[in-house]
């Protein structure tokens, strides 16, 4: 029995593979309707999420089976006190897989440890959030062809980001991927990730102005400054209109880039952009199905 | 300073000088019912003042907290008055509730039970990570 918790537990050969179940699918979703019959998956969100809850929802519903759960703490046992560990126990009692959201970081892997079935981190606090990185790459491959020899600029909250984590570890794996890291000074990459980036002699470059480096970029991955990240309200008003994305800004961007944002956004890419054959963010939203289904696919291991 | 040598037991010597107490301390030696000596600044031919700790007694000493505190350290294992096995530590791979998690977001500081894991992530610069929220060691 295998969990998903980093993404970096899936080897490159692995993700590639679920990419191909992924195209496989949109290219014959019948064939995948009833793959999961009989199969139950538990959604325990313990922090609200409106987006990654309805993904995995729509993608056992489309793979034949069906859905438990619950989308806010308050109305699980957690509110009289019950541990990650014994919630795990208990569901494992009702579920075949189970998509955990946790505001704190390192749940789901508590999950794991105490499951007796499949677990799939579905967000830990600003930690990790395997499938949304799935649901990036799948969109980066539609779009490019290949992980590998791309420009990437990260833009926003570095530090909070967990999708930006997940996202330079998946890529860093790859050959001449150089990223751009866009933050104001108080949201920057945390120095672990750099660290580790160094470690592999992977470029980086890192600059408080997105315009000049606009040029440069294949890949441009906004984020949103999140509200529910900081302690200080204040902090929060100061910094979160650090970076807006407007049609205006995108003059020098080249022809063929793709922007990317895990969303919901509020405000950091303009309304006018949508309909730029440039945006892929509504693309990513469905990629992110398909990848959660190829993804429960493996770990239920039906194919 | 006259400590007496003893029969069966442990001595863990080569303590850099002042984090005997530590030690003390995070072995728990407080609870064990036998003589426990700890010598503070005893002079060293290779560090100019070293701790040694002296339990008379046979104990499982937890390896993993020493070369976490203080990899320079040797455990002499005593028998009939005879050093019989001396070890040398290394850092760790891996700590379990030796130190505590400090990123108030990890889920060990919110849940009690769970126990404290740490990983070396950097031999060379000595960093450990929290096993659930990777955050370093402080």
């Amino acid at each position: 029995m295998r969990s998903l918790i980093d993404i970096l537990e899936l080897s490159t050969a692995e993700l590639e593979e679920l990419v191909a179940t992924a195209e496989d699918i949109i290219a014959d979703p019948q064939k995948y309707a009833h793959k999961c019959d009989g199969k139950k998956l538990a959604t325990l969100f313990f922090e609200p999420s409106t987006r990654t809850r309805l993904s995995f929802e729509a993608a056992m519903y489309e793979l034949g089976g069906n859905v438990l759960g619950f989308s806010e703490a308050q109305s699980s046992s957690t509110a009289k006190g019950e541990s990650v560990a014994d919630t795990a126990k208990t569901v494992s009692c009702y579920a075949d897989i189970i998509a955990m959201r946790h505001p704190k970081e390192g749940a789901p892997l508590v999950a794991s440890l105490n499951a007796s079935v499949p677990v799939i981190n579905a967000g830990d606090g600003g930690h990790n959030h395997p499938t949304q990185t799935l649901a990036d790459l799948l969109t980066i491959h539609r779009k490019k062809g290949r992980f590998d020899n791309l420009t990437v600029g990260l833009c926003g909250d570095l530090k909070f980001g967990r999708t930006v984590h997940s996202l330079i570890a998946a890529l860093s794996r790859y050959e001449n991927v150089n990223f751009v890291l866009i933050s104001p000074r108080e949201l920057v990459l945390p120095n672990y990730i750099k660290e580790s980036l160094k470690s592999k002699n992977i470029t980086f470059t890192e600059t408080t102005d997105l315009q000049a480096i606009m040029p440069d970029l294949d890949i441009l991955y906004m984020t949103r400054v999140q509200r529910e990240r900081f302690f200080n309200e204040e902090e929060y008003l100061r910094l979160k209109d650090s970076y807006i994305l407007t049609p205006e800004k995108l003059y020098n961007a080249k022809t063929d880039l793709s922007i990317l944002h895990p969303l919901p956004r509020v405000n950091e890419i303009s309304v006018a952009i949508d309909s730029d054959p440039r945006a892929c963010y509504f693309d990513q939203v469905l990629n992110g199905k398909y990848m959660r289904m190829a993804l429960i696919l493996k770990l239920l291991e039906v194919c | 300073m006259t400590v007496d040598s003893i029969k069966n037991g442990i001595v863990i010597d080569h303590i850099t000088a002042h984090k005997g107490m530590k030690i003390y301390e995070l072995l728990n030696l407080d609870r064990l019912n036998a003589s426990v000596a700890l010598i503070q600044n005893a002079p060293s031919r290779k560090n100019g003042r070293k701790d040694i700790i002296k339990i008379d007694t046979d104990f499982e000493v937890n390896t993993d907290i020493l070369g976490f505190v203080d990899p320079n350290i040797t455990v002499n294992v005593i028998r009939e008055g005879k050093i019989v096995k001396k070890k040398t530590l290394e850092l760790p791979e891996r700590l379990k509730n030796v130190i505590k998690c400090k990123n108030p977001r990890c889920i060990t500081c919110t849940e009690q039970e769970i126990d404290h894991i740490f990983t070396l992530a950097d031999k060379e610069n000595r960093i450990y990570r929290c096993l659930y929220c990777e955050s370093a060691a402080k």
